[in-house]
């Protein structure tokens, strides 16, 4: 007998259980699958592509914990006309979600090593579910740091968050805003300053950067400096993204397509596009 | 005697200077701390020294009319702070406050421009170092500038 398999062109309806504002304009969606089945086993840095019926289609990262896929999260900035039709979605609406799609971070391949992770701005979201897996399997990594840079201190993405894990003893989070004004009193200036004070061994590192492509090129020029070997050095690319089962090619990448490929890539493999203005 | 040149060796921005530059250099250095609060220099005020940061946190600000101050930038241990000391006209630009207790040490501008005149290779190491803080810093403003993390459509 054949086996059977779900269309994965075709969206399964999502119930919104909770809403929750971030910050302007960025809000947590948490959703469970309408006809009360599981949310389906997703790795960190996988996306799914969520549908507001009769508006379109969007790809975001999931940001919840890969540990505990119950329920379904999403962080969502409003940037468009899809994207804000998500985020005004009330509790109890319904949407539909295909996925998950795409290449996961490398969070096996970590094991035993020193991770760093890079987060600016909303590019914490999808670095989240790593973090989530990291501290769950604590005593299989080394030193496990986090360093996020954001816009002003009033961005902070899940600040609540970060103020528990820096309260953490096994774990280093440093943050930083491009500009403050008082009362902040943390470290303001580029998240690319941070490598140079943060605690970890850049021969037993592995790295995974989410963020602006500008942030992660200036980033990935800190590491290397620092001595982090560029097959260690991981990215999470970000294109036009549609049909997300790599057949319309919108999201090509130099001979990758980011929906099926990426969108978390090897910095090693795609360096030679990356920062490329035609691609 | 003691003197500061341990010291001065295990900043990074001394990294691989020569011993006998370091000798020379620590003529010019004193051991500083500012309370958190306290001012390590105000915006128009001479410049006469330059601080390497040994522990602690400083804010760099300007004052903004209806604003307050604003920071540019922070800077933490093992980083260099004031480079007003070495060109005309030798005032601050910028107001420098500790935000937490900072360790510091101190140098003598007048004292250190005095010895990279007498001697000019003292003066090229010196100098190379300098341009390099000069150019992190103003890639990283660049950066700031782009305004990344803002909404772009």
């Amino acid at each position: 007998m054949m086996a059977t398999y779900p269309d994965p062109m075709r969206p399964q309806p999502y119930t919104v259980r909770r809403r929750s504002k971030e910050m302007g304009g960025t809000f947590t969606l948490e959703l469970a699958p309408t006809d009360g089945t599981g949310v389906p086993p997703f790795a960190a840095g996988q996306c799914n592509m969520l549908y507001v019926f009769g508006i379109g289609e969007v790809p975001i990262s999931i940001s919840g914990d890969p540990t505990r896929p119950q329920p379904l999260v999403h962080t969502v900035r409003t940037v468009g006309a899809v994207t804000r039709a998500v985020c005004t979605l009330k509790r109890g609406a319904v949407l539909g979600v295909r996925g998950p799609f795409g290449s996961a971070w490398p969070v096996a391949t970590a094991v035993g090593q020193d991770v760093v992770l890079v987060a600016g701005g909303l590019g914490l979201a999808p670095l989240r579910p790593v973090l989530y897996y990291v501290l769950a399997h604590r005593e299989q990594y080394g030193q496990v740091v986090l360093l996020y840079g954001t816009c002003t201190p009033e961005d902070l993405l899940y600040r609540r968050q970060l103020e528990h894990w820096r309260a953490r003893f096994d774990l280093e989070v440093l943050v930083t805003v491009d500009r403050a004004t008082s009362p902040w009193r943390g470290s303001v200036g580029v998240v690319t300053k941070l490598i140079a004070r943060a605690p970890f061994d850049p021969s037993e590192t592995v790295a995974m950067l989410c963020g602006p492509e500008v942030m992660m090129r200036f980033t990935i020029m800190a590491l290397r400096q620092r001595g982090v070997a560029e097959d260690h050095i991981f990215v999470s690319m970000e294109r036009n993204m549609q049909c997300a089962i790599g057949l319309c090619g919108h999201c090509q990448f130099g001979p990758t397509f980011l929906c099926k490929d990426g969108p978390v890539l090897c910095y090693d493999r795609i360096k030679q596009w990356f920062g490329k203005r035609e691609v | 005697m003691e003197t500061l040149e341990p010291l001065l060796a295990a900043h990074p921005f001394f990294t691989d200077l020569e011993p006998r530059f370091l000798q020379v250099v620590a003529g010019c250095a004193t051991n500083g701390r500012f309370p958190a609060g306290a001012f390590l220099c105000r915006e128009g005020e001479a410049a006469n020294q330059f601080y390497l940061l040994r522990h602690g946190k400083v804010a760099l600000q300007i004052g903004v009319p209806e604003r307050g101050p604003v920071t540019i930038e922070t800077m933490e241990a093992g980083e260099v702070c004031g480079w007003s000391w070495l060109f005309p006209p030798y005032r601050w630009h910028f107001d420098v406050q500790a935000l937490e207790l900072t360790r510091v040490l101190v140098f003598d501008g007048q004292c250190l421009r005095a010895k990279c005149a007498a001697d000019h290779d003292l003066g090229y190491a010196l100098m190379q170092r300098f341009a390099q803080v000069v150019v992190q810093r103003l890639q990283a403003t660049r950066l700031q500038l782009l305004d990344l993390y803002g909404v772009h459509v």
